[in-house]
């Protein structure tokens, strides 16, 4: 790989008509904490064009299956069993390789195991919520957990969070970062929620919906969703005498 | 008709939410044993060059609360200005520094304390140096957008004076609430979120 060359050139321009905006009333805790005021923009710098890499190494054999790395040894998580892949992408299309992902959620009953999380639904001793992975060389990614479950949230007096995974990505430059939330196929609940509604584009949201992919299906073991993930594109540095980049 | 460029959309973003430890600092959350330790959290080591300081941050609402359940990473160069990144061609970086750390906000409190090196200075695209500075990127539950903002030395006055980045904003007035303020051994450094005081933050 010594003769690729490294990528050194900005990121296209967020879409911030795409992202949710700020300020989203319908999910009250943003009120308070919304900047009001204009964000401003300069050319990318060295300290946005290039981001902390993640070796391969610092993953356990476990970090990808959330319904063995909590668990007690011979037992696994209460709950649907799933497989949730996909792949990584770029603006342009381009796997994204070496991505560290993230991922955390509620247990099958919508029970977080988070101090601050008080709902009925009890605590699975089994499940922890958390797992990581990295992304191959195409920008491909996979792990095993249960589905979670749907649970209610304090905003209006009875709003519910679909079934949900959150992910959180890192790419190549530091301003790739990026947390988002896996919803799920066929779910009614994903267009009464407040959180959801914050993007302001349906394609946007159905863009966060992953497919049930029987295909991918493990017989007798595990469903599949197909969950594809873009991070923003980079300038291109063919044209290495435009300092701008083309 | 033309060609399709056939362009993605980047993914929507969406909060962290209020659970942000359980998948980004566990061990911090109180789920230990699934990994060996919160990535992140020990940006330095006793091999790491430079100077060492002590950086004292809060991220406050727009009702001077501070936020309790924020989550802030950093992105820096090394001593001598070097990302540590293979983006990085003038040089290669201190291997002893990582360059990122990940830092949530005390639960009961809301401060965030932490320990790193002062950057040196990195080149803006036109050549023109930049001040020391450490970007951040802000999550939180109320968050939609993680927001970008970088924290700049006041013991560097000739340097900030002549950064790029600063002298380009077009309310001078707000260049201070990027400079985090030198306090005994330590860096202040407050975020507030809005309000008169609200921090400069970038679309970048």
């Amino acid at each position: 790989m010594r003769n690729v060359r490294p990528e050194t050139g900005g990121f296209f321009q967020r879409d911030r008509t795409w992202q949710p905006p700020a300020f989203t009333p319908g999910y009250k805790t943003s009120v308070m904490r919304s900047p009001q005021r204009a964000p401003v923009s300069f050319p990318h710098t060295l300290s946005e064009t290039t981001g902390p890499v993640f070796g391969h190494h610092i993953l356990g054999e476990r970090d990808n299956d959330l319904t063995l790395n909590f668990a007690k040894p011979g037992e696994s998580a209460i709950g649907p069993r799933i497989i949730v892949y996909g792949r990584v992408l770029d603006e342009r299309g381009a796997g994204v390789s070496n991505v560290l992902l993230e991922f955390w959620q509620a247990n099958a009953g919508g029970r977080y195991r988070h101090k601050k999380d008080g709902y009925l639904a009890p605590l699975d001793p089994n499940f922890g919520g958390c797992g990581r992975t990295i992304t191959d060389a195409n920008g491909n990614y996979f792990f095993r957990t249960i589905m979670p479950g749907a649970y209610p949230w304090p905003n209006g007096i009875n709003d519910w969070r679909p079934a949900h995974i959150h992910f959180s990505l890192f790419g190549h430059g530091f301003v790739q970062r990026l947390i988002t939330q896996m919803y799920f196929d066929g779910d009614p609940m994903i267009w009464q929620c407040p959180i959801v509604a914050t993007i302001p584009e349906r394609r946007a949201i159905e863009g966060l919906i992953a497919a049930l992919d029987m295909q991918a299906t493990v017989p007798m073991d595990a469903r599949a969703y197909k969950f594809d993930i873009v991070l923003r594109g980079r300038h291109s540095t063919l044209f290495e005498n435009r300092m701008e980049g083309n | 008709m033309v060609q399709e460029l056939r362009r993605l959309k980047e993914s929507a973003s969406q909060t962290a939410g209020p659970y942000v430890h359980i998948g980004l600092t566990p061990n911090f959350g109180g789920i230990e044993g699934v990994y060996p330790h919160d990535l992140g959290a020990q940006p330095v080591n006793e091999k790491t060059k430079g100077e060492r300081i002590t950086v004292k941050m809060r991220i406050v609402d727009g009702a001077g609360t501070p936020l309790k359940d924020a989550l802030v990473e950093s992105w820096q160069a090394d001593a001598e200005g070097l990302y540590n990144s293979p983006s990085e061609t003038r040089g290669t970086a201190d291997p002893n520094f990582q360059g990122w750390g990940r830092y949530p906000s005390e639960m009961d409190t809301g401060e965030i304390v932490f320990e790193t090196i002062k950057p040196g200075r990195v080149p803006f695209p036109d050549g023109r140096m930049m001040a020391p500075h450490i970007s951040l990127w802000i999550v939180a539950r109320g968050i939609n957008l993680g927001l970008a903002t970088r924290m700049y030395f006041s013991d560097e006055e000739t340097a900030n004076a002549e950064d790029p980045v600063l002298t380009r904003l077009e309310h001078q007035n707000r260049v201070s609430t990027l400079i985090a303020r030198r306090d005994g051994g330590a860096y202040v450094f407050d975020i507030h979120l809005q309000g008169d005081k609200e921090t400069v933050f970038f679309d970048i």
